[in-house]
C-alpha cells in the first residue's frame, strides 16, 4: 500500500486543472461541471471554486447518478442491486460545454454510462473529461482531456481516492 | 377349511378385557379361539407373530368418502378399499354425497357390488336422510336399511331444518340408526373457507366460526333428546362442540360424536406455514386454533370422544393446484391415521393402546351396529396388526388412494401398520416386515 | 431482496428503507424531459389482473416503461375464469413465454403465492384478495416520509372497512415494522379478529383515533358489505365514521390526509376534506410510479443466494 497523492499535492493538481479548463475553454460563460457521483462531485465543486477564484465567474455545478445506466447491471451472479442516488442538474445542458469529473478513469465503462446518461438531458455543444487519476487499462476508445495524475497500475491493485468531503481526508492510495 | 394360528402376539382387546399375549386361532374367516400357548397342531398355518406388533379387532372408519359412483377421477370404491387395507381399516363406512347421491337402493347396491368385486375390506354405505341431500323431503330410508345402509346424513350439509332433522330422529328410531350430522349453521359460514381467527384474519381468508359448528350440535343434541333418537356429531372440531356434546350426555341425550387425526394433530397455523396457503390444509370443519385441537385431545383423553375417524376426502390434484378460495375442502386420511394415533397419542401418553382401540374399533362397531370391535370367539375374523414402533415416512406417492391430497406427506412418524386381515384372509402385508411370515 | 415481493410480511426495515430511498432517485426521472433510464432493457414485464383496476395498472405500466421494459398488458375477464382456464394453467401458459417479472393482481388472497411457487419468473403482488396490497404500503410510506422525513414514532390512524382491506393489513405490518404508533377504527363488525396482536390500538371511536394524529389514512367502504349486514347504511356509515372537517380538526394541524382510491365521495370522506389542504391523495397516485420503479430495479437483479 502506497499513498501517491497527499493533501497538500491534490490541491495542487485541482488548481493546476483548472487553470488548464480555464485557458483551453475560452470564455467560461458557456462552462458546466457534472460530477458522476459518489467521489466525482465534490471533486466538481472544488474545481467550481477554484474557477470561480481564477475568473471571478460561478460555474453551474451538478451530480449525475450513472447506477441505472451500468452495463453490467442484471449480471450479477450473487447479490443486491447496486444502490441508486438520485441526480441532480440543475440547469440546461442544451449548447454548454460540459466538464464531466470523476475520480479515477480505468476501464472507461462508467464514463460511457455517464455519457449516455447526459445526453438524455439535452445537446450539449460538447463534453470534456477531468479526472484525478487515470490508471490505465481501458476497455472501450475513452480518453481523458485533463488529468492529475497517470498512475500505471496492475489489474489486481485497486486505487483508493478519499476526499475530506466524504472520507474525512485527502489522499490518493494504491493498495496491491 | 382353513385353520390358521396366530401365536405369541400381543392381543389388545378391551371387549373381552385381554391385554396381553395371546394366540388366536383362526377357522373359516371366524374367530375360533384365543388363549394361551394353543396347541400348533391346531392349525394348517402357523404364523408366529413377530414381538412388539399388536393383533386387535380389525379397525373401521365409520366418515370415508369413496366417490363412486360419479367422481371416480378422485377415487373407486376399489381404490378407496385399497388405501384402507393398507392403512389397517378392516371396514369402511362410506358417506353418500356421491353423484347421483345415495338416497335409494339401487346406488346402494351398486356401491356394494363394487366393493365385493374389490374383495378387499367390508363397505358399509350410509345413505342420505334428504331425497339428493336437498334437505326438503326425508329419503326412503327404510329401502336404504333395507339394501344395507348403515346410517344416514347428508353430510357435506347439514340437516337442512330443525324440523326436518327431528323427523329424521323420529324414524330412525325404527331402525335404531344413528343420524350422522355434519354440524354447521350455514348462515355464520357464508362463503369462510378458514378457521374464524388470528391466522385466517391476517392472510385475508374469510372465516367459519366455531360456534357455526356447536350451535348446530346443540340444535341436533336438543332433538335427539326430545326425539329419543340417535345422533353421531361428524368430524368435530370446536371446544364449543365438545362442551355441548358433554353436556347432551350429561342430561342422557343419545349422542356420541367423532374427530378426525388431523383435527386432533394441526392447527390453522399450517395455513401460513411450512407452506403459505397451501391447499391441503383446507377442509370443513377447518383446523382450528390451538386451544380447540387441544381440547380435543383432552376429550380423547377422558371418554367424551367416541370415535377417531378420518373423513377421507380425497380430490384430483388439479382440483387442488387452484387458489386457496376455490378449492374444494378435504384432504385423505386412510393411509396417516394410524401412524398418527399412535405418533400423537399412544405414544406420549394421551391415550393407551386399549383406549385406542376402543376409539378406532370398539366404539365404530357400537354406532354403526355393525360386526367388529372385538376378537370374540365366533366374531369375524378382522384383524389389524399393528406395529407401534415402526418408523414411518410417510409418502404421498406411494399411497394406495388415487388421490394425494395429504397435509402429511414427508412426516416422520412412530408407528404403522404391519398386516391387515378380512373374514380370516390377508389383505395387506407391509413390506417392510420381510421377516413376517404371513 | 427475494425472489418476489409478495407482501411487506417478507421485508425487513432495511429492505423497507432501501425500496422508499430508491424511489427518491426514480422520482427524479419522472422530471426530466426524457423520462427513461436503459435500466431495465429487453426485459419483459406481464401485468396480469385479475381484477380491473385502471390506477394501480397504468402506474405499474408507466413506471416498467420509465425503466425501458416491454411491457405486456392481460386484463382477464370473470367470463374467461368461469371458461375454465386455472390461473395456475393460465400462469405456466405465460412462463412458457419467459416473462422476467408478472404483476398479478386477483381477487383471491394468497393467488400470488401460488405463482410463485409454480414460476420461475418473478411475481409481484399487486393486490392479492383481502391480503396485503405491498406497494401502495410502500408509495404510502413514501408519502408520509415526504411530508413528515420519519415514520418512528408517528401517529397514524386507519380508518374504514378493515376487515377486507389489503391496503389495511399491508400498511399496518409496515408502519409498526417502522416504530410507528398505528390506530385502527371502523365498525366493530369490520375489524378481523386479533388485530391487536399486530401491534395497533383498535377503538370504534373515529374521533379517538384521529386525536393528535400525524397522518389519517382512509380506506374504501364498498356497498357490497350493506348486503352482509355489516353496517345499516351508507349515511349511518358517514354519521359515525366518516372524515369530516370537524374531526380533521381534533388532528395535529400538520396532519396529512391520504386515500389509496378511489374515493366515496360523502362516504368515508368528506368532498371538502379530499379536497382540502391537508390532502396528500393526488401525491400518492405520482408517488406509485417512483415507488414502483424503485421494487422493479431492486427485483430485477438476479436472484440472491441464500
Amino acid at each position: 500500500m502506497a499513498v501517491v497523492m497527499d493533501g497538500d499535492r491534490m490541491g495542487k493538481t485541482l488548481t493546476r486543472i483548472a487553470h488548464e479548463i480555464v485557458e483551453r475553454n475560452r470564455g467560461v460563460e458557456e462552462l458546466a461541471l457534472v460530477g458522476i457521483r459518489s467521489r466525482g462531485v465534490p471533486l466538481a465543486r472544488r474545481l467550481a471554486r477554484s474557477i470561480k477564484e481564477i475568473s471571478g465567474h460561478d460555474v453551474p455545478t451538478g451530480a449525475l447518478d450513472i447506477t441505472l445506466y451500468r452495463d453490467d447491471l442484471m449480471r450479477h451472479a450473487v447479490g443486491a442491486q447496486p444502490v441508486v442516488k438520485s441526480t441532480d442538474i440543475p440547469f440546461s445542458i442544451d449548447d454548454r460545454r460540459i466538464l464531466l469529473v470523476d475520480d479515477v478513469l480505468y476501464t472507461g465503462r462508467t464514463i460511457r454510462a455517464a455519457l449516455d446518461a447526459l445526453i438524455e438531458f439535452g445537446r450539449p455543444r460538447l463534453i470534456q473529461l477531468v479526472v484525478l487519476v487515470d490508471r490505465g487499462h481501458r476497455e472501450l476508445p475513452i480518453k481523458a482531456d485533463y488529468v492529475g495524475k497517470n498512475i500505471p497500475t496492475s489489474p489486481s491493485q485497486s486505487v483508493q481516492v478519499r476526499l475530506a468531503e466524504i472520507d474525512g481526508r485527502d489522499e490518493v492510495e494504491v493498495e496491491g | 377349511m382353513a385353520r390358521r394360528l396366530l401365536r405369541g402376539g400381543h392381543v389388545v382387546d378391551p371387549v373381552n378385557g385381554r391385554n396381553g399375549v395371546f394366540d388366536v386361532l383362526v377357522e373359516n374367516g371366524r374367530i375360533a379361539r384365543v388363549g394361551r400357548d394353543l396347541p400348533r397342531d391346531a392349525a394348517d398355518d402357523v404364523v408366529d407373530i413377530p414381538s412388539g406388533l399388536l393383533v386387535c379387532p380389525g379397525l373401521i372408519d365409520m366418515h370415508v368418502h369413496l366417490r363412486e359412483p360419479g367422481q371416480e377421477h378422485k377415487e373407486t370404491v376399489a381404490t378407496g378399499a385399497a388405501a384402507a387395507a393398507a392403512g389397517g381399516f378392516t371396514a369402511v363406512a362410506c358417506m353418500p354425497n356421491t353423484s347421483p347421491v345415495n338416497d335409494n337402493a339401487g346406488v346402494t347396491a351398486y356401491i356394494l357390488q363394487k366393493a365385493a368385486a374389490a374383495n378387499l375390506v367390508r363397505v358399509y354405505p350410509i345413505g342420505a336422510v334428504s331425497r339428493g341431500q336437498q334437505g326438503e323431503q326425508l329419503a326412503d330410508i327404510a329401502e336404504l336399511k333395507q339394501a344395507g345402509c348403515v346410517a344416514v346424513t347428508d353430510d357435506g350439509r347439514p340437516v337442512a331444518t330443525a324440523l326436518l332433522m327431528r323427523r329424521a330422529l323420529e324414524y330412525t328410531r325404527m331402525f335404531e340408526m344413528p343420524v350422522i350430522e355434519h354440524c354447521e349453521e350455514q348462515t355464520l359460514k357464508t362463503d369462510g373457507v378458514a378457521h374464524e381467527g388470528f391466522q385466517a384474519a391476517t392472510l385475508g381468508l374469510r372465516g367459519i366460526p366455531g360456534e357455526a359448528e356447536s350451535i348446530m350440535a346443540l340444535r341436533d343434541i336438543s332433538l335427539a333428546e326430545l326425539t329419543g333418537g340417535t345422533v353421531h356429531i361428524a368430524h368435530m372440531s370446536a371446544r364449543q362442540t365438545l362442551d355441548a356434546v358433554r353436556y347432551g350426555k350429561g342430561r342422557g341425550a343419545r349422542v356420541t360424536c367423532e374427530v378426525t387425526p388431523h383435527h386432533f394433530v394441526l392447527t390453522d397455523e399450517m395455513l401460513a406455514a411450512p407452506v403459505a396457503y397451501d391447499t391441503n390444509v383446507k377442509m370443513n370443519p377447518p383446523l382450528r386454533e390451538t386451544a380447540d385441537r387441544d381440547a380435543m385431545l383432552q376429550g380423547i383423553a377422558d371418554g367424551s370422544v367416541d370415535v377417531i375417524a378420518t373423513d377421507h376426502a380425497p380430490h384430483h390434484y388439479d382440483e387442488k393446484q387452484v387458489e386457496f378460495d376455490h378449492a374444494p375442502f378435504g384432504i385423505t386420511g386412510l393411509e396417516t391415521a394410524v401412524s398418527l394415533c399412535f405418533d400423537r397419542l399412544v405414544h406420549p401418553g394421551v391415550v393407551t393402546v386399549s383406549r385406542l382401540i376402543e376409539l378406532l374399533s370398539v366404539n365404530p362397531a357400537r354406532v354403526l351396529r355393525v360386526p367388529g370391535g372385538s376378537l370374540s370367539e365366533g366374531a369375524p375374523a378382522d384383524v389389524s396388526i399393528l406395529a407401534p414402533d415402526l418408523a414411518v415416512t410417510v409418502s404421498a406417492a406411494q399411497m394406495r388412494s388415487k388421490s394425494k391430497n395429504t397435509p402429511f406427506d414427508g412426516w416422520r412418524l412412530r408407528g404403522g401398520v404391519a398386516a391387515t386381515i378380512v373374514g380370516g384372509r390377508i389383505v395387506y402385508k407391509n413390506p417392510e416386515f420381510e421377516d413376517f411370515r404371513i | 431482496m427475494k425472489k418476489d415481493l409478495l407482501g411487506i410480511a417478507d421485508l425487513s426495515s432495511d429492505e423497507i428503507y432501501r425500496v422508499l430511498d430508491t424511489a427518491v432517485a426514480m422520482r427524479e426521472i419522472g422530471e426530466r424531459p426524457i423520462k427513461k433510464v436503459p435500466t431495465l432493457r429487453g426485459k419483459t414485464v406481464v401485468n396480469l389482473f385479475y381484477e380491473p383496476s385502471t390506477r394501480t395498472r397504468t402506474s405499474f405500466e408507466i413506471a416498467e416503461k420509465r425503466l425501458s421494459a416491454d411491457t405486456l398488458n392481460i386484463a382477464v375477464a370473470a367470463s374467461s375464469v368461469l371458461k375454465g382456464e386455472t390461473l395456475a394453467d393460465t400462469a405456466m401458459n405465460i412462463e412458457a413465454m419467459a416473462p422476467d417479472m408478472i404483476v398479478l393482481r386477483h381477487a383471491s388472497s394468497g393467488a400470488c403465492h401460488l405463482l410463485a411457487r409454480i414460476c420461475r419468473s418473478k411475481i409481484i403482488n399487486a393486490g392479492d384478495g383481502m391480503h396485503e396490497h405491498p406497494t401502495q404500503a410502500l408509495l404510502d410510506a413514501f408519502t408520509i416520509r415526504q411530508h413528515k422525513r420519519r415514520i418512528d414514532g408517528l401517529k397514524v390512524a386507519i380508518i374504514g372497512d378493515l376487515l377486507h382491506s389489503r391496503v389495511l393489513r399491508s400498511n399496518v405490518l409496515l408502519l409498526t415494522k417502522l416504530g410507528a404508533d398505528v390506530w385502527v377504527s371502523g365498525p366493530p363488525t369490520l375489524v378481523p379478529p386479533g388485530i391487536e396482536r399486530l401491534g395497533v390500538r383498535v377503538t370504534t371511536s373515529v374521533d379517538e383515533a384521529v386525536a393528535d394524529a400525524d397522518v389519517i389514512m382512509m380506506l374504501r367502504i364498498q356497498q357490497e358489505r350493506m348486503q352482509g349486514a355489516f353496517f345499516p347504511s351508507l349515511r349511518e356509515y358517514y354519521n359515525v365514521f366518516g372524515l369530516t372537517e370537524e374531526r380533521v380538526g381534533r388532528a395535529r394541524g400538520d396532519v396529512i390526509i391520504m386515500h389509496p382510491g378511489p374515493m366515496n365521495r360523502g362516504v368515508e370522506i368528506a368532498s371538502e376534506v379530499a379536497d382540502g389542504p391537508y390532502s396528500v391523495i393526488l401525491e400518492q397516485v405520482a408517488n406509485g410510479v417512483a415507488v414502483r420503479m424503485a421494487v422493479l430495479y431492486l427485483l430485477a437483479g438476479e436472484v440472491e443466494a441464500d
